[in-house]
């Protein structure tokens, strides 16, 4: 019936608007970027646009990480008038495309060779029913230490290789008076911390079970239990003013050595970069303790409209310019992450951005990849979102025990399932 | 109902013999209403039968047509009584009836307070009204971050006094989750209360002097003066001043979001922001709109009641 | 209508029997407790003028309530021509426009049909016309993320009734432009709140007055422009300030009806930025820029409030 209904709005707009014949030179574009260097990096892309004659009408709407464009975006469609492309998160994307409204970009793919430089797990959000709905700006991974160098330094540390490591270093700072672990207490910061928490608690094979295929067993396991236990440990490391920080302030506690470490994704590198701060000598990447080898990720996709046949000339355009070799290079140095296809030279990254690429790599070919359930990768947003009341009310003491936490996280899932 | 109109227009000449100009003369009023009260209809009362439509459906990220049951009204039933730990859902009833309560309470209060201050002859009465008045001016956007700050132990308020030497001071409401809803309190009063300082200000202006001048000769006390006939002559404000705290009350998402990003675990979560979770983010917007429908029906059962009792037609 | 000039009614305060003494000391009392408020309500404005004079080293590492060491105006520059709004960087002046036309229209439509329709509900009344108001009245209530959606669909239809009006008659008569759009949202979800405010001030307004005009023949369109609009400046004060203030500040509507560059309204881009989550958030830009947007609310109030104090008059008419 909805189906029916958007499909039926679809037409109305493309009788409507064939009125003109010729085609719109101009790309409508949501997203939420709209600062610093991630507004910096888009830029790029509105330049590459303008040199092949299209015009960038800039649809920005900030806040919330996505949501309020969300809302607008939902507001739009409901109203007929679909942007050329939204930036889009994981599930978001097949939603939308379920419900009829994406456009179809498989002859571009297949002219561009998507199919294989794209890695398959991200192609599990970008294709939906054999068709290419979304192009994949870049790909992001949550397991990453960022620790300050100097207080590493005069702490006398060094690289933590598992948890018990990572615990006997946080001690280490502690002692020396420097707050150990920066923290936002925001749900999905705590979630996901949680979700390299479990990783290494439970190795690749669990997390996968637990967090991409939501098995009841491994939620409920002892495993998890344990992998809440050592959330806990973490929890009494960071400062008493943690609640509602931003996670960017977080960072700027390890920038200025405030703090030690951040658990945070690679879009924290952006912050160090923006401060002026050099990977090895002012600042560490490292794996997560006990999770190298796998790589937890998000990625950001414009999702591409089923738009009027006037204006679809310049949605490839866009598609293409997004996935080009040239762009995913410029795009990801500025923003932290990493090329979304698995063949951009890594020439222009830095020492973090090249552990990146080689990491996706090999966790693209070893099948060590897999989606952030707290970044909206693991699972639909009802999930996602339960889970990270969980965690939230756990950390925050609302939820009292780890064995509480458990039966409370089964309870959620199953019920948002 | 005896309204002038009717008696009035039984005096007019055209009475006697009606004719279509009269006619509709009569009816002016009524077309003249006729197309707000038009929209009203469609756009409110057609968009809320909508709404409980779809929290009967399984609608997810898109509405669907397709009559399920009353699945969302089960799960929210179920969440009502989950307290320990809380479900979203009970923290946002038991802080609504915390914060519904004190910001109504705090701004009447307080608006009244400072509207009959201000009408006591005030010099810089001009300078005085506009400082009460635009935290409302404010999109708390901006204005969240500045109070965000101030109650912030590490920044604001307990820092700044732990610096002037008064170091056992202690305000860490907004990072305490049995304590964050009352930072949402103190934040809103801020915003609102001026704005009904000037409601009543606009009514005790509207007061004919002459009652005001007959009460002092017969030796009413100012505090008599006031509980006898000025306050009960602002009743028709009072129920204006209700409403809009009522409305903002219920609509403070906003305030939330801005003051708290939603409180330590969700503990500052207030119903409208349950319901913009639930339709917007995590695509159960059949959960969405049953809360949204328990949030009108909860309206309904305290503010027609009082509607009732305040628009009863009264002997005139 | 003699309007009898009465200069003011006695304030309450000027109690005759009190003597000298104690009247001095009501004073201090009132004037302390006010300025005591005062503070209180300005603290705010306080922390965010002084952030937006200071450097973002100032405010890193400075008291959030200490004044800037070295004032800068930058910030404040920053705001108005170059901060960066999604990928244009014009600054915040651009958006002022989008804005008012889109609020001035919107305001005046839903003062002028909640003065009128106050006047009917309270000067003739009609059978049902308690019910009338109350379902009015109620109508305040909805929660706007529910009506989002159900109203995008509507608009989108009226969009593209436009363009076929556009192709068959040569003008849409404005449907499906995003500011037409807001400004009939803003009205339909405005009147309730204005209904109320005129119909609860006209509540009190003798009726002799009506009565008297009625008998000299005057019609309904008379009495309302000759003796109601005279009579409401306080309520239309309140109303145009109420107005004003939530549709300058709205943003789910904005965001969602009218999210492109060219019709933007204010708050959509003062949300760009300062609601960002990525790099150093610059604090001092972010406050200037707010105390821009600001700017004409905080006008209107000033402006507007002068005007309670012609409520005076509306005293001096009832007889």
């Amino acid at each position: 019936m909805l189906r029916k209904l958007l499909i039926g709005t679809a037409l109305a707009t493309t009788f409507a608007f064939s009125a003109h014949a010729e085609d719109v030179k101009e790309v409508q574009m949501l997203h939420w970027w709209t600062s610093g260097g991630e507004a910096a990096a888009l830029n790029v892309l509105k330049g590459d646009l303008a040199k092949e004659g299209y015009a960038w009408k800039d649809v920005p709407v900030a806040g919330g990480g996505g949501d309020a464009a969300m809302t607008a975006l939902k507001a739009m469609v409901a109203a007929g008038n679909y942007p050329t492309a939204s930036q889009m998160l994981g599930y978001t994307v097949l939603d939308y495309a379920a419900a009829g409204v994406m456009g179809d970009l498989t002859e571009t793919a297949k002219k561009e060779g998507w199919d294989k430089s794209v890695p398959a797990a991200l192609q599990k959000f970008s294709v939906y029913d054999g068709k290419w709905v979304a192009a994949p700006v870049n790909v992001h991974s949550v397991n990453w230490l960022w620790i300050n160098k100097a207080v590493l330094d005069k702490i006398g540390g060094s690289e933590p290789k598992t948890f018990d490591d990572f615990v006997a270093l946080l001690d280490k700072a502690k002692a020396a008076g420097v707050i150990p672990l920066a923290l936002g207490g925001q749900n999905w910061q705590e979630a996901t911390m949680f979700d390299s928490v479990v990783l290494s608690t439970g190795g690749p094979e669990f997390y996968k079970k637990a967090f991409n295929d939501l098995d009841d067993a491994s939620l409920k396991s002892d495993t998890m239990k344990k992998s809440f236990d050592n959330l806990a440990k973490l929890v009494t490391y960071v400062d008493p003013n943690f609640s509602g920080r931003d996670w960017n302030l977080a960072t700027a506690m390890v920038i200025k050595g405030d703090a030690l470490v951040q658990v945070m994704g690679d879009w924290a590198k952006g912050e160090f970069n923006a401060a002026k701060k050099t990977p090895g000598t002012d600042f560490l990447c490292y794996r997560f303790p006990g999770t190298d080898g796998s790589v937890i990720y998000n990625s950001d996709m414009f999702g591409m409209f089923n738009v009027p046949d006037d204006r679809k000339a310049a949605q490839v355009a866009l598609a293409t310019a997004t996935l080009s070799k040239s762009f995913q290079s410029a795009f990801n140095v500025v923003k932290g992450s990493v090329p979304a296809r698995t063949d951009v030279p890594d020439t222009d990254f830095d020492a973090c951005g090249k552990k990146g690429i080689a990491d996706l790599k090999a966790a693209n070919e070893g099948g060590t990849l897999f989606g952030s359930l707290a970044q909206g990768y693991g699972a639909p947003p009802a999930v996602a979102n339960a889970y990270k009341d969980v965690v939230s009310k756990f950390v925050h003491g609302q939820i009292k025990t780890s064995d509480e936490a458990v039966t409370e996280l089964v309870k959620a899932i199953d019920d948002a399932k | 109902m005896s309204s002038v109109a009717t008696t009035q227009i039984k005096l007019t000449p055209e009475r006697s013999r009606p004719s279509v100009r009269a006619r509709l003369q009569d009816a002016l009023p009524k077309i003249v209403l006729a197309p707000s009260f038009a929209i009203t209809i469609v756009f409110v009362y057609g968009f809320i039968l909508w709404t409980v439509y779809l929290s009967f459906t399984n609608s997810k990220t898109f509405p669907s047509y397709v009559i399920t049951g009353p699945r969302a009204y089960l799960r929210l039933w179920g969440w009502t009584f989950d307290s320990d730990p809380p479900s979203s859902w009970y923290t946002s009833i038991v802080n609504m009836g915390i914060f519904g309560f004190l910001y109504i309470a705090i701004c009447l209060a307080l608006g009244l307070f400072l509207a009959i201050l201000l009408d006591q002859k005030i010099r810089g009465e001009g300078v005085l009204r506009p400082i009460y008045l635009y935290p409302m001016a404010l999109s708390f956007i901006v204005t969240g971050v500045a109070w965000k700050w101030f109650l912030d132990p590490g920044l604001g308020l307990e820092q700044t006094l732990h610096q002037w030497g008064w170091t056992s001071f202690h305000f860490d409401w907004i990072k305490n989750k049995d304590f964050v809803i009352y930072t949402v309190v103190i934040a809103g009063v801020w915003q609102a209360s001026g704005f009904i300082m000037a409601m009543f200000l606009a009514g005790l202006r509207g007061i004919d002097g002459e009652i005001m001048k007959a009460a002092q000769i017969d030796g009413a006390t100012t505090f008599q003066l006031y509980r006898r006939i000025v306050i009960p002559l602002l009743r028709p404000i009072f129920l204006s001043a209700f409403i809009v705290l009522a409305h903002l009350a219920i609509k403070s998402y906003d305030l939330v979001v801005a003051l708290t990003s939603g409180g330590p675990g969700g503990s500052a979560w207030l119903p409208s922001n349950f319901m913009y979770e639930y339709t917007f983010k995590r695509n159960e917007m059949a959960v969405g709109s049953a809360s949204a429908v328990i949030m009108l029906m909860t309206i309904v059962a305290i503010i027609v009641p009082y509607l009732y009792s305040e628009l009863r037609e009264k002997p005139r | 209508m003699s309007a009898v000039a009465t200069p003011s009614r006695p304030a309450a305060s000027q109690n005759a029997s009190s003597g000298m003494s104690t009247k001095t000391l009501n004073r201090i009392v009132i004037y302390g407790l006010l300025a005591l408020f005062a503070v209180f309500y300005l603290m705010p404005l306080f922390v965010m003028l002084v952030t937006s004079f200071k450097t973002m080293d100032e405010i890193q590492n400075g008291n959030m309530l200490a004044l800037p060491r070295a004032p800068t105006f930058d910030p404040w520059l920053k705001a108005w021509g170059e901060t960066c709004v999604g990928l244009t960087c014009a600054g915040i002046k651009g958006y002022f426009w989008n804005s008012i036309k889109m609020v001035v229209p919107a305001v005046l439509i839903s003062t002028m049909l909640g003065a009128l329709n106050g006047y009917v509900l309270t000067k003739w009344r009609f059978r049902g016309s308690t019910l009338v108001f109350g379902l009015m009245l109620f109508a305040c209530f909805i929660p706007f993320q529910s009506v989002l959606l159900p109203m995008a669909t509507i608009l989108g239809s009226l969009g593209r009734f436009g363009v076929t009006l556009q192709n068959t008659v040569g003008t849409s008569f404005g449907l499906g432009n995003p500011t037409v759009n807001l400004v009939f949202v803003h009205v339909v979800y405005g009147i309730g709140f204005t209904t109320l405010f005129f119909r609860n001030y006209y509540e009190a307004f003798p009726n002799e007055l009506i009565k008297a005009a009625q008998v000299d023949g005057a019609s309904f369109f008379q009495i309302f422009r000759r003796i109601m609009l005279p009579n409401s400046l306080p309520i239309f004060v309140v109303t145009v300030i109420y107005q004003f203030t939530n549709i300058w500040n709205d943003f789910l509507f904005a965001s969602a009806y009218a999210g492109t560059g060219d019709s933007m309204p204010m708050t959509v881009a003062l949300n760009n930025v300062v609601n960002t989550s990525t790099g150093v958030v610059e604090y001092n830009v972010n406050m200037a820029a707010a105390m821009i947007a600001a700017l004409p609310t905080l006008i209107v109030y000033v402006v507007a409030g002068r005007y309670f104090v012609r409520g005076l008059m509306a005293g001096a008419v009832k007889g």
